[in-house]
Formats: C-alpha cells, sequence, structure tokens
C-alpha cells in the first residue's frame, strides 16, 4: 500500500470529525420522542406548551381529589382500632421503634412500608419487606397512590386513609 | 387511576434504533483506528482486524443480550459507551506506536468488561434484587477501600498514590468497584431511612437543618474521605466517594442544607488539606501558577504535565491536527490520565466537544432512568451512579484542561485501565437495567397480564402470584 495523498488524509481527518457530530445528531433526533418534544407527556398531562396553544386542555383536568386524608386508621390486626393523625410528613409503618406507626406484627418487617405526600395526594411504597404490602388485593413493587379507604395490607395488619 | 396512567404510556422496546447507532457507534471507533495507523500502512494487517472485529462482536452480544433479557433498557446507553470505548482504543493503540502493549491490554479488559456486563445482566435480571445487598455492599465496599493498604496485597506507591493492588502480574484499583458497591449501599440505606433524615430537624431561614445525630452518616462519608486523602494520597478518589454520598443524600431529601453542609466540609477539608500535605499543596500550585518556571520545572510535583497538556490542546486548535498526526506522547500519562488532552489535540475543539457531549447523553440517559424507575432505590442508584460518571468527568477533563487542580481520577471509558474499564461497563450495566424496568410496561397491575410475559421476568412479584401470596397470608391469620 503506499502513502495515501495529504488531500485524502486532509478529507478523512475533517470526515472523521463529522462523523462523530453525526452520531451525535442521530443519538439526539432518536431521543426527541422521549424527551417529549411535540408530542403528550408520558403521565399524559399536557406539557405547558400545550397549554399555552389550547387554554381549554387545563380546564378539561379539574384538580383531583376533593377530599384529603388526615387520618390513618388500623383496621384489623393487633391494633386494630389505632388512629394516626397525618401531617405534612411520611409515614414510616413497621416493627422498627422509631416508626411512626409500631406495628406489633410478627409479619411486618423492621421497617416495612412508607406513606408519604406528594402534591395533594398520599402515595404508599413498600421498602423491600420480607412479606410484601398489599393496596387492595395487589402487592406493591414501586409507589402508588392510596385513595380514601383502600385497604393497605402489612402482614396482619389493615390500615385505611379517612378523611 | 394507576391503570389509567400506564395505559397512556406507549412503550416501544426501539432496539432497532439501538442497532443502527451501535453500527455508527462502531464507525466511530474502528474508524479512529483506522484514521489513527493512515501513515502507517503496514498496521492495518490481518490482527488489526481481527481486533476491531472483535470490538464489534463484543458489543453485538450486549445488543442481543439486551433483546432477550432487557428489551426496554434504554437504546442510546449502549452505542454511546462503545463510541467512547473505542475511541480510548484507538488512542491508547495510537500512542503505544509499534512496541506498546497498552492497547492490547485495554482490548483485553473491554473484552472482559463487556463479558462481566453481559454475565449481570444475564444473572441479576433485575436491579432491585441488589437491595437484598444493602449492608454487604457496604462491607464490601469497606474491604476494597482497604486493600490497598494491605502489606502484600498492595501494589505500593504508584504516582504517589497508593490506590492500587497487585496480585500476580496484575494490578487493580479497588476504589473503581467500590464506587459501584457504596452506590447501592447508599441506595439502599437512603431509600429505607429517609424519612428519619428528613423529618427531624431545625429550620433557619430558608434551610432545614438537619438534626446532629442524622448527619452521622454524612460526618462518616466525610471522615472515610479525608482517610483516602491522607491515607491513600489520592484528591480525586476521596472528591468523587463524598460528592457521591452528598448527592445521593440530596437526592433522596430534597433538603438543600445537605449540600451546603456538604460543600462546607469540603472546603474546610480541602483548605486544611492545602495547608497539611505537600502533594494536596504542589497540586494546588501547579494549578493556579502553572506557568511559573520553578513550579514547571519541579519535579516530583510539577506542573509540566499540565502545561504539555495545554500546549498539546493548543496545536490542536479547532479542528485538531488529525488522529495520528501529532504529538501526544510528548505529555506523560498520555494514555489515560492525560488523555483528554491527547484527544484536544488530535480531534480538536471539534472532536473533544463533540466527545463530552457523548458523555453528557450518557450521563443524561442514566438521570432520565433514574427519574423513570418506579422504585426508589433503583431511583437513587441511578442517580448516583450517573453522578459519579459525570464527577469523573468533570473532575479529570476539567484538571486537564486546567479548570480545577489536575487530580487522578480515571476517564470512564477512554483512559487506559481495566479496573476503570470493568467498572464503567457494569455501571452501563446497571443502568440498563434500570431503564428496562423504567421504561418496560408496569409488571404487577392486573390488567397487564398479557404483556407481561416477556418483561414479567424482570420483576420477581408478578401479577400472578399476588393474589395466592394474599390467600396464603389470610389463612394463617384465621
Amino acid at each position: 500500500m503506499s502513502e495515501l495523498s495529504d488531500l485524502t488524509v486532509t478529507a478523512l481527518r475533517f470526515g472523521f470529525l463529522l462523523l462523530i457530530w453525526v452520531l451525535i445528531f442521530s443519538i439526539v433526533a432518536a431521543m426527541r420522542r422521549d424527551l417529549m418534544i411535540g408530542g403528550t407527556a408520558k403521565t399524559g398531562a399536557p406539557t405547558a406548551r400545550q397549554l399555552r396553544k389550547h387554554p381549554e386542555l387545563a380546564q378539561a383536568q379539574p384538580p383531583a381529589p376533593k377530599q384529603h386524608a388526615r387520618l390513618l386508621m388500623v383496621t384489623e390486626g393487633p391494633l386494630a382500632g389505632t388512629q394516626v393523625e397525618l401531617a405534612a410528613s411520611p409515614v414510616l409503618l413497621g416493627r422498627a421503634q422509631e416508626a411512626t406507626l409500631v406495628l406489633e406484627d410478627d409479619y411486618a418487617s423492621g421497617r416495612h412500608a412508607r406513606l408519604f405526600p406528594q402534591g395533594s395526594r398520599w402515595f404508599i411504597e413498600d421498602l423491600g419487606s420480607t412479606n410484601g404490602t398489599y393496596l387492595g388485593d395487589q402487592q406493591l413493587t414501586r409507589a402508588l397512590p392510596v385513595e380514601l379507604g383502600v385497604p393497605i395490607r402489612i402482614g396482619k395488619t389493615v390500615i385505611e386513609l379517612r378523611p | 387511576m394507576s391503570t389509567a396512567l400506564t395505559d397512556s404510556v406507549v412503550v416501544k422496546p426501539r432496539r432497532n434504533i439501538e442497532l443502527v447507532l451501535l453500527v455508527l457507534a462502531l464507525l466511530v471507533g474502528i474508524g479512529a483506528s483506522v484514521l489513527s495507523s493512515v501513515n502507517n500502512p503496514g498496521s492495518l494487517n490481518g490482527s488489526f482486524w481481527f481486533q476491531s472485529s472483535l470490538l464489534a462482536v463484543a458489543s453485538l452480544a450486549m445488543h442481543i443480550t439486551l433483546r432477550i433479557r432487557a428489551q426496554y433498557a434504554d437504546p442510546f446507553i449502549l452505542p454511546v459507551a462503545v463510541a467512547l470505548n473505542g475511541l480510548g482504543l484507538a488512542m491508547i493503540h495510537r500512542l503505544d506506536g509499534s512496541k506498546g502493549t497498552a492497547g492490547d491490554n485495554q482490548l483485553r479488559w473491554t473484552l472482559i468488561a463487556v463479558a462481566c456486563t453481559i454475565v449481570l445482566i444475564w444473572v441479576l435480571r433485575d436491579h432491585r434484587r441488589l437491595r437484598g445487598f444493602t449492608y454487604i455492599s457496604l462491607a464490601v465496599s469497606a474491604v476494597l477501600l482497604v486493600l490497598p493498604m494491605v502489606p502484600g496485597l498492595t501494589a505500593g506507591d504508584i504516582n504517589g498514590a497508593q490506590l492500587w493492588i497487585q496480585i500476580g502480574p496484575f494490578t487493580f484499583q479497588p476504589a473503581e468497584i467500590a464506587k459501584i458497591t457504596l452506590a447501592i449501599f447508599f441506595a439502599g440505606y437512603l431509600s429505607v431511612n429517609r424519612d428519619l433524615i428528613l423529618l427531624a430537624g431545625r429550620k433557619i431561614g430558608p434551610l432545614q437543618l438537619p438534626r446532629f445525630r442524622d448527619m452521622g452518616p454524612m460526618l462518616a462519608a466525610w471522615a472515610v474521605s479525608i482517610g483516602i486523602l491522607v491515607l491513600q494520597r489520592d484528591m480525586g478518589t476521596s472528591f468523587m466517594f463524598f460528592s457521591l454520598f452528598m448527592v445521593m443524600i440530596y437526592v433522596a431529601t430534597g433538603r438543600v442544607s445537605w449540600v451546603v453542609i456538604g460543600l462546607i466540609l469540603i472546603a474546610v477539608a480541602g483548605t486544611v488539606a492545602a495547608q497539611l500535605f505537600t502533594h494536596v499543596k504542589f497540586r494546588m500550585e501547579s494549578w493556579y501558577d502553572a506557568f511559573d518556571p520553578v513550579i514547571y520545572n519541579r519535579d516530583p510535583g510539577g506542573s509540566s504535565q499540565i502545561v504539555n497538556g495545554l500546549f498539546g490542546m493548543a496545536d490542536g486548535g479547532i479542528f485538531g491536527t488529525g488522529l495520528g498526526q501529532g504529538q501526544p506522547y510528548l505529555v506523560p500519562y498520555a494514555n489515560s490520565d492525560m488523555i483528554i488532552a491527547s484527544f484536544g489535540e488530535e480531534l480538536g475543539l471539534i472532536g473533544l466537544a463533540g466527545m463530552i457531549l457523548l458523555y453528557l447523553l450518557l450521563i443524561t440517559r442514566g438521570f432520565r432512568a433514574a427519574l423513570g424507575a418506579r422504585d426508589s432505590f433503583g431511583k437513587l442508584m441511578g442517580v448516583g451512579l450517573s453522578f459519579v460518571m459525570a464527577v469523573q468527568c468533570f473532575v479529570v477533563i476539567g484538571g486537564v484542561t486546567r479548570l480545577i487542580p489536575l487530580t487522578g481520577l480515571t476517564t470512564p471509558f477512554l483512559a487506559a485501565g481495566g479496573s476503570s474499564l470493568l467498572a464503567n461497563w457494569i455501571v452501563v450495566g446497571l443502568l440498563l437495567m434500570i431503564s428496562n424496568t423504567a421504561r418496560g410496561p408496569v409488571d404487577t397491575s392486573p390488567l397487564h397480564h398479557g404483556d407481561d410475559d416477556s418483561a414479567g421476568a424482570s420483576a420477581p412479584p408478578s401479577g400472578d402470584t399476588a393474589p395466592i401470596r394474599d390467600t396464603h397470608v389470610t389463612q394463617e391469620v384465621s
């Protein structure tokens, strides 16, 4: 093979710089949809830009629940009847002493689950407990919003949010 | 309600886009190798093409693994990692010249690292299973951090820092792996304990200060970082661990006060260390007085390395000298600590800016995976791992361009060094797994039984088992 001419080398040099940027722009172009430019947000909520263009979308989405949960009520299990008042801070459920609601329940883990407020709603999240947390009849694998009166089962204990 | 939320999500695996981008990335990586040997056509022989095809085969194997095991994983992470790794390989080979072996070594480690990541994705399936290893990770991190000081294992002082261990002919930097295990520990610990840290505390102005006893872990992390700084004499690693902790506790609690306290602690430690330790003092001086002849010529601890790197980058200018056309080998450690300066010289500002953008894309995809993750453990781990990578880039690139004092952290995927490559590929594997559960269909909601099959494997408690376990519990009650 002979030496390449200067012109070819220069062309290759700039071609390579171009290639790096082609890669970058291809990635960014493919990401466009994921960045939700022009599309709807993943949650289904209208984006700020869509709201500007179509003000009627804002009214179409009424602010969710009117009734706020104020009480945490234990309906079943050893602590049945216990009530905990909910403030703005998260609630830790479990057998550990530092839990907000100390469950005397052999089927509960030390730090079993946490209830936390976000916006106007409360969410429950399992903290890697041994026996799991159930919201309604569904086992939690992620944080889920808790509606008023829906039973949350932790071991033998069942708790509910009350207004 | 939750089903209404998830129904609106259109989930596409997007693996084909990944394949297209992967081919482009391989074109960049292998193209860089070809270009750097343009002046030396003899080196474009069979063994060169064999080595290049090994890289291609490894990344395609990873791609196929994702198709089978994690089909909803983020499609952009793998191509970016492959492109950076390929660029690094090309530059290290090019700096080797005809006799060096660092390039072959780097390729070997690339293959090992990709293989380990494939095994990890294959075996682990779901990052949430790592939560069970929270405290084991802490123990492992502690062992890894102490290892370089154990007599018999330690590789002694290398470039003034005691960070390496030696087993037979191999040297290894355990701190690279420790950053992963520490991120796992912090994520596991903080996802359970954050409410305790969050609840109590006094409010001063806009800042809500934590209680003193909740600061225990932070002070411990600070003490460990100081220990690394003093005993192993490495500023970069020390800063990396501390900022990892600071960011994870900030993300877990959302309190700015942690960041403020952390920055104050860093400032205090930095000032004191600069006064007490000569190696820190030298680093500081060769940063702000780099062009002073006395400091330039000082040995050890002179600024000639930084200044030569700057000269190289200045020589490269906007478009660079072209791969294989510059003289980056004039700078000490041109293929590891200073590899950014080597790229700056041969690819110029335009090429280097592109590479920094690639890092930016990689890191934002990591954060994106963390944002989408449905469990707080995955969120925290994703943020922690992506942030560590960001810190590494900032510390190294900032150091080489003389924005901050130069300290020895590795440039992810580029720098020569097996432990760094292995660790960063594992980070990529974990981020891919987090993004798989983040983008994939929700695995428990009863309405999603049908399309659960493939992704269901990634979630231990799937919708099917839930009712069975439920009745099991009720039976025990009655």
